[in-house]
């Protein structure tokens, strides 16, 4: 119980934000209207999925430094649920864009964002799968990690410049949490903390599979 | 320095001696340029937009090509000999200064072919090699450190592409912004955001190529 109470308090969190992201007063907005719910579910996603990254990048530059096949094993079980989330994030973007912006896929440079984000990652992993040996794999994939993310982060910056942004607080847009009240962050920020928490309990679950197969396989 | 020198004097010396290589390049993106001009044979004249796009993409497939080669050509116990040699770090940034001074030139060649095929729309030309200078430099310092990584792989032609092309976008998306304002003749003042935004990414990913490599060198 000690240690596992942290999975309780996500799922517990989740439960929460679903009950009340359905029944809970939203605000009335322009064009947005009832959609303002998918707050609740499509930008948790993007919370999670950047502090998987995050994690992953951290535990590739631990790698690097320490060569413990553990921490490869961590970056990549990491960067396997932030894909996950991305595709996640990137479905109920299609879903709520189409009922407020007219079309599943504006051009907007959040979109563009997500969608390199996407190849970046999924090159990683086919990067991943063309070597045997686990130490050079590690390192290879680790390098490239660090150095994929640290080009995606301008991105940010970047892109915004290239197009406008149909996403609040871009392009003379109202700035993030403007449309909210109080009760929508009532149950935002625990949805947000609800979904890192659930990332984290998927990816160790990944990571102790792994684990388990290299002591028997090894 | 006096290491990296001779490291990529001796990379010149040995791309004049295999001049099979050098002529492969040249002739890829002149067959490239040259399929772009036979594709729109029947429309009169391009889209500046279109003219500005295609060419970079040639340039993006032509670099990516090029810089591929650039831990394969010798045999991997002539590297085992280098690794005893020289540092990591001056092997990974003479091969940038290699690898630049190849893309420019083969950029310069390029540029001059593509406009003879396909017209020339750019009014201020010294902004526009200002871009051609700035962009071959990103090229090089990000692909010949994955090069590196995708020489290490059994596919390495096809991994390299894949891994190269995300990372590569943001620079080209903004090497497009600032080609077009030299197209389009507008003041230098107008593109100085840009330039400054593809400078600092150079940086970043020449700081990066130089931190990262000691560890694939290793390998």
């Amino acid at each position: 119980m000690k240690n596992y109470w942290w999975k309780f308090l996500g799922a517990a969190l989740l439960i929460y934000s679903v009950v009340f992201g359905f029944l809970g007063e939203v605000p009335r907005r322009e064009i947005l209207n009832e959609t303002i719910r998918m707050t609740y579910f499509h930008v948790p996603m993007w919370f999670s999925m950047m502090a998987m990254m995050i994690s992953s990048l951290v535990y590739s530059i631990k790698y690097l430094n320490g060569g413990k096949i553990q921490d490869d094993i961590y970056a990549s079980q990491f960067a396997v649920v932030s894909i996950w989330l991305g595709v996640l994030g990137f479905l109920t973007g299609m879903l709520w864009g189409k009922y407020t912006w007219g079309d599943p896929l504006p051009k907007d440079p959040k979109l563009i964002a997500v969608e390199i984000g996407l190849l970046i990652y999924s090159a990683y992993f086919i990067l991943r799968s063309s070597f045997d040996d686990e130490q050079k794999k590690g390192r290879l994939s680790a390098i490239y990690n660090i150095f994929a993310f640290a080009s995606f982060m301008p991105l940010v910056w970047i892109l915004p410049r290239l197009t406008d942004s149909l996403h609040p607080g871009n392009g003379g847009n109202p700035a993030f949490g403007s449309d909210m009240d109080a009760s929508m962050r009532m149950v935002f920020y625990p949805a947000v903390l609800g979904w890192i928490i659930i990332g984290t309990w998927m990816a160790t679950l990944g990571i102790r599979m792994k684990l388990i197969s290299e002591k028997i396989n090894g | 320095m006096k290491e990296i020198k001779s490291l990529i004097w001796k990379d010149i010396k040995l791309e004049l001696r295999q001049q099979h290589n050098i002529n492969t390049m040249i002739l890829f993106m002149v067959a490239t340029i040259f399929l772009c001009y036979f594709s729109f044979l029947n429309v009169n004249s391009l889209e500046p937009i279109t003219w500005n796009t295609l060419f970079w993409i040639i340039m993006l497939f032509s670099a990516i090509n090029t810089a591929s080669n650039s831990f394969i050509k010798e045999n991997s116990g002539r590297y085992l000999y280098y690794y005893q040699l020289a540092k990591p770090t001056s092997i990974i940034l003479a091969k940038i200064s290699f690898n630049f001074i190849l893309l420019l030139s083969l950029s310069l060649v390029g540029f001059g072919i593509y406009q003879m095929f396909l017209g020339s729309y750019v009014q201020d030309y010294a902004l526009y090699f200002l871009a051609l200078v700035l962009g071959t430099f990103g090229l090089s310092s990000s692909l010949t450190l994955i090069a590196g990584i995708a020489s290490k792989t059994s596919n390495s032609s096809g991994i390299m592409a894949v891994l190269s092309m995300p990372i590569l976008l943001p620079l080209i998306g903004m090497l497009i912004k600032l080609s077009k304002n030299a197209m389009d003749g507008l003041d230098v003042s107008a593109s100085y955001d840009e330039i400054m935004t593809i400078f600092g990414i150079d940086l970043i990913v020449l700081a990066l190529s130089y931190l990262l490599f000691p560890y694939l060198w290793k390998s």
